[in-house]
């Protein structure tokens, strides 16, 4: 709230009109700064409709520091000239007056003086005229006294050119009487407190409205990372599908249990040392089943179960080769190769976990991500039935493009048969990236942003909407 | 999945016809492929290399597409079009046929048994009356060079060589000598070097260097003369300039050398099925292969289009399966079926819900995780999400620990640093997290319930994941305070009480991680799960942070 004083100072003035006053003129008249006015204004605008204020600008010439002096002093060639004596004045000391060098050229246009180069002892200045009319510092004062309407356009031009003019844009309010006018303002309170509400005195009181424009504080609270929100949403999907989670809780694994068992040749190009990450310590596993070792050592090398194989020499070396598991088939792996140990029973396994490629890095490839996946064993399962499932999964998901995000498909016989799994039985499976969903979800383009140490907190904090996950049955 | 790089238009000419890229893409997907990109040879070097480096590349369009890794039969646009050809109905599937030449006796390659030292196989065939142009030329040397890159293994499985049959005169012979022994005029260069020279010149040879060490270390060399004792090849590294092949080339004598014969005949059937539209043909065996519910005789015709001739034998529901050369791939009935499901269109499918009935578990260890992060992160602290694998750096030095005390596993292969081996504590890296995010308002409250890895000699793979928590608070003042409070909610809502015996105590302990009587061991049930107190200031400025730090790390499976 602007000074008490001012503004019922300005409430009385506004009373006495009644087609309103002019800010400007008000502080004029105050001999007041017109910012104050301005302040109590505004104050007033927010109390209520006492006051009506309209605000208008117009432009008016006003002197400049120069201009000003040149008023008061009057112009430098008119200053040249009254201080030339009759008998003139040696030219060096002219130069020597503050005003003496810009003065001395436009007298010099003006041809109110002369210069003699030839004279005795240096150049001498004398007057050419009796006398001069100093028309710039007459044009100034008149501008000084309000009355810019007498001088021409040309002129104020040619004055500001000079930089001793200047036009400027003032703001000013039209102040008129508003509907609840009163010339007294009663103090406005910003919050209820316990006090007013214990003593009633908040019935007395206005209080100043709120501003709910403004944002709110944001409240102080921890917040779940955006990929791990995601990764809860597919295990819930998984959960209310009737899947089972598979303990994924092995990085490490062996070559055998990654590769061989899921029947891919041990020349593959993922066994390559630049697809995957080997272990130099601990570097070998050992311990495998042996009879199942025995079954597919021969159907890589040799076939079997309806198979030609790869027909190449099979090595156990390669197999015990431990590394970061490039996909949690593996784990799938070992859960199918233990349901074939028991009597069968169909099974629904799910996983999120990480897995790990030692591939080139790029804005949406890391050495690690997480691996979605989805594995239903049971007789006389079909493509049919794998799509049927996807369908169910994505649409629960939400995802229209799904076809984009994983693989699927149907688990060979030279995978399954070695490990005991009765003929008919077929496995279904699918997997997916989680990054890649949430990516799309969430519309960041460097992976980077989203997992690691680089993540911008900020994300973190602000990445949190569920629409597009949640509400879909 | 290899991708095959081949120009839009040239393959819209040999399909008959143009596509829009949405169509063409919708067509690789029916056929199981995938449309990768769509670019030019300027706009990839222009990403690659800068825009200065591709003024003057040329912006013909080319389709990226991706190819299943075990079709080598897709691998070049003379492939790739002749499978979309029969899959649109447009062609015949070709049968191959393996001919003599018209006069004489076929070509002979002799192989002696030194070469069992080195590379033991070879395999050789003809292609005659071949007509090349440029492009055919060039699609020629990309698929033995795809070759290469994929089922060759980078040529030390198999490594192809093409020389021009008019050039030299068989029989020809495959045999191994000690590389001072072996002395020729290598391809495109202008003098005489012997193989230990060759060896030595092509240490710098951007692409050749790769391939030295197949046979470096080895006593004796491959190489593969004519009968006048011209070199052809020293394989798997360079071919004899001699016998190089041009675009006015007729006769071409192709040879594989390898480690693994299976794998030699696929090539050897690659290249030259390939290019037999070009030339001439060869030929292969039979499958049996059960229908499911679709007529034998649609299952015949659908397979027909995938270059697999099929027709219904009459006997039951049986289809007699002709496959060619090109589709080393089919290994076992099921791949026909998938062939077929292709063939039928996966869209065309109907939906079906397996009756499969199943009870839902959670894996015990996740379900607690769940629990306790949504709890955390209401008290107050966000998630982090580190990498599990990290520096040695970050898990020993920077935390005032030795890499011999840490149990970590180590990696054998990483590219970087970053990657030497996997974590065994969470610390680190929530400390670069805040590292990374220095300019956020203070305090800073992270967390992360994530597994380590500790070796473990009783697993068959000789280590274990070990599932942690770990929280860490940052400010002004070191807040040991509340990183205790968080413990005791912790406890709190693990159901676990604040006693000596019974339940949970913290006690000090001495830790070069934290600073000096500022570390306590947290007990639960007279065990110790972990620590927790106020870093010292070196692991602080070894993760270049500037404030004081308190952090707690502990066990979560011994709660479950």
């Amino acid at each position: 709230m602007a000074d008490t004083g001012v503004v019922e100072a300005l409430l009385r003035r506004v009373e006495k009109v009644d087609d309103g006053v002019d800010s400007l003129e008000v502080a004029t008249s105050l001999e007041l700064d017109h910012q104050v006015i301005v302040g109590a204004v505004k104050s007033l605008q927010a109390v209520g409709d006492v006051i009506s204020a309209e605000l208008r600008s117009s432009k008016h010439w006003e002197l400049t520091d120069e201009g000003r002096e040149i008023a008061e002093h009057g112009s430098h060639e008119a200053r040249v000239f009254g201080s030339i004596p009759v008998e003139g004045l040696p030219q060096s000391e002219l130069m020597k007056l503050s005003f003496g060098k810009i003065g001395f050229s436009k007298a010099m246009s003006n041809k109110w003086i002369r210069l003699d180069k030839a004279h005795e002892g240096g150049p001498r200045i004398f007057r050419t005229v009796e006398s001069i009319e100093d028309q710039v510092r007459e044009k100034l004062l008149l501008l000084q006294k309000g009355n810019a309407s007498q001088l021409e356009e040309k002129e104020k031009n040619e004055l500001k050119k000079r930089k001793l003019l200047s036009e400027v844009t003032v703001k000013t309010y039209w102040i008129m009487k508003g509907n609840s006018f009163s010339t007294t303002v009663t103090k406005q309170e910003t919050e209820l407190t316990a006090e007013m509400i214990t003593n009633g005195s908040w019935k007395e009181k206005k209080f100043k409205p709120y501003n709910f424009e403004a944002m709110g504080v944001a409240p102080d609270c921890g917040h779940l990372h955006p990929l791990m929100k995601v990764r809860t949403q597919f295990r819930q999907i998984f959960l209310e599908m009737g899947f089972t989670e598979m303990p994924t809780n092995n990085f490490i694994e062996s070559s055998f249990w990654n590769f061989d068992s899921l029947f891919q040749p041990q020349q593959h190009p993922a066994r390559d040392q630049h697809d995957t990450f080997f272990l130099s310590d601990p570097a070998l596993a050992h311990d495998f089943p042996q009879d199942y070792l025995e079954r597919v050592k021969k159907v890589h090398s040799e076939g079997g179960f309806g198979s030609q194989g790869y027909k190449y020499d099979w090595k156990i070396e390669e197999a015990k080769k431990n590394i970061l598991r490039t996909h949690t088939t593996a784990v799938s792996a070992r859960m199918l190769y233990k349901l074939a140990q028991q009597k069968f029973t169909p099974v629904k396994y799910f996983s999120i976990d990480r897995v790990f490629r030692n591939e080139t890095l790029d804005a949406t490839h890391l050495a690690e991500f997480h691996q979605i996946e989805g594995v239903v064993a049971d007789y006389g399962l079909t493509l049919g039935d794998l799509m049927g499932v996807l369908h169910q999964f994505f649409t629960k998901l939400g995802l229209k493009k799904w076809v984009e995000v994983g693989n699927s498909g149907i688990f060979r016989p030279e995978m399954l048969l070695p490990m005991g799994l009765p003929e008919d039985v077929s496995v279904i499976a699918w997997g997916l990236s989680l990054e890649r969903p949430t990516m799309i979800k969430y519309g960041i383009n460097n992976i980077r942003e989203l997992v690691g140490h680089k993540v911008n907190l900020q994300m973190v904090y602000d990445k949190c909407g569920w629409t597009d996950f949640t509400f879909r049955m | 999945m290899p991708t095959v790089g081949v120009k839009r238009d040239l393959l819209f000419k040999a399909l008959g016809r143009t596509y829009t890229d949405e169509e063409f893409d919708e067509l690789c997907f029916e056929f199981g492929l995938e449309l990768d990109e769509i670019t030019s040879e300027k706009e990839i070097i222009s990403r690659e290399q800068g825009d200065s480096k591709a003024s003057g590349a040329s912006d013909i369009i080319l389709y990226k597409i991706d190819v299943p890794a075990n079709r080598y039969d897709l691998l070049c646009l003379e492939g790739l079009v002749r499978g979309l050809q029969v899959f649109k109905n447009k062609l015949e599937a070709p049968r191959y046929r393996r001919v003599s030449p018209v006069n004489g006796e076929p070509q002979k390659l002799i192989i002696t048994k030194e070469t069992a030292a080195v590379r033991p196989f070879a395999v050789a065939a003809v292609l005659r009356n071949i007509t090349f142009t440029q492009e055919r030329y060039d699609s020629f040397i990309e698929l033995q060079e795809k070759l290469h890159q994929n089922i060759c293994r980078k040529r030390s499985l198999v490594a192809i060589g093409t020389h021009d049959l008019d050039t030299i005169s068989g029989p020809f012979t495959y045999t191994a000598k000690a590389p001072g022994d072996i002395c020729f005029r290598p391809l495109n260069q202008t003098k005489e070097y012997t193989a230990t020279q060759l060896m030595s010149l092509y240490k710098t040879d951007s692409h050749l260097r790769h391939y030295l060490h197949i046979i470096e270390d080895k006593p004796v060399y491959p190489v593969i003369y004519d009968s006048n004792g011209i070199v052809l090849s020293m394989p798997p590294i360079i071919n004899g300039d001699h016998s190089k092949i041009t675009l006015k080339t007729k006769n071409v004598f192709i040879e594989c050398t390898a480690t693994d014969v299976t794998k030699a005949k696929i090539v050897l059937d690659m290249m030259v099925t390939m290019f037999s539209e070009y030339s001439v043909s060869v030929q292969h065996c039979f499958v049996l292969c059960p229908p499911d519910s679709e007529s034998t005789e649609k299952i015949a015709q659908l397979l027909t289009r995938m270059c697999l001739r099929s027709r219904a034998t009459g006997v039951g529901d049986e289809i007699e399966v002709e496959i060619p050369p090109t589709r080393s791939d089919v290994i076992h009935a099921c791949d026909i079926m998938e062939d077929a499901a292709v063939a039928y269109g996966f869209n065309n499918i109907t939906r079906t819900t397996p009756r499969t009935y199943t009870v839902a578990h959670q894996f015990p260890l996740n379900k607690l995780t769940e629990l306790l992060r949504q709890d955390l992160a209401a008290a107050g602290f966000t998630e982090a999400l580190n990498f599990a694998l990290c520096s040695q750096e970050d898990i020993a030095d920077k935390l005032g620990k030795k890499i011999s005390e840490t149990k970590a596993a180590h990696i054998s292969n990483p590219k970087t640093a970053e990657f030497q081996v996997a974590r065994t504590t969470l610390l680190p890296g929530l400390l670069k997290t805040i590292a990374a995010n220095r300019k956020m308002p203070l305090p800073l409250k992270l967390f992360e319930i994530s597994d380590v890895v500790l070796q473990d000699e009783t697993k068959d793979v000789g280590a274990r994941n070990s599932r942690r928590f770990c929280a860490v608070y940052y400010n002004k003042s070191p807040g040991f305070e509340v990183i205790h409070g968080l413990l005791d909610r912790t406890m709190q809502l693990l159901d676990v009480k604040s006693a000596r015996g019974e339940g949970y105590h913290i006690q000090a302990a001495d830790d070069p991680t934290f600073f000096p009587g500022r570390c306590a061991e947290i007990f639960v049930q007279g065990k110790s799960v972990g620590r927790l107190g106020v870093l010292h200031p070196d692991v602080i400025n070894r993760f270049e942070l500037t404030m004081p730090c308190s952090a707690l790390e502990m066990d979560v499976e011994p709660f479950l």
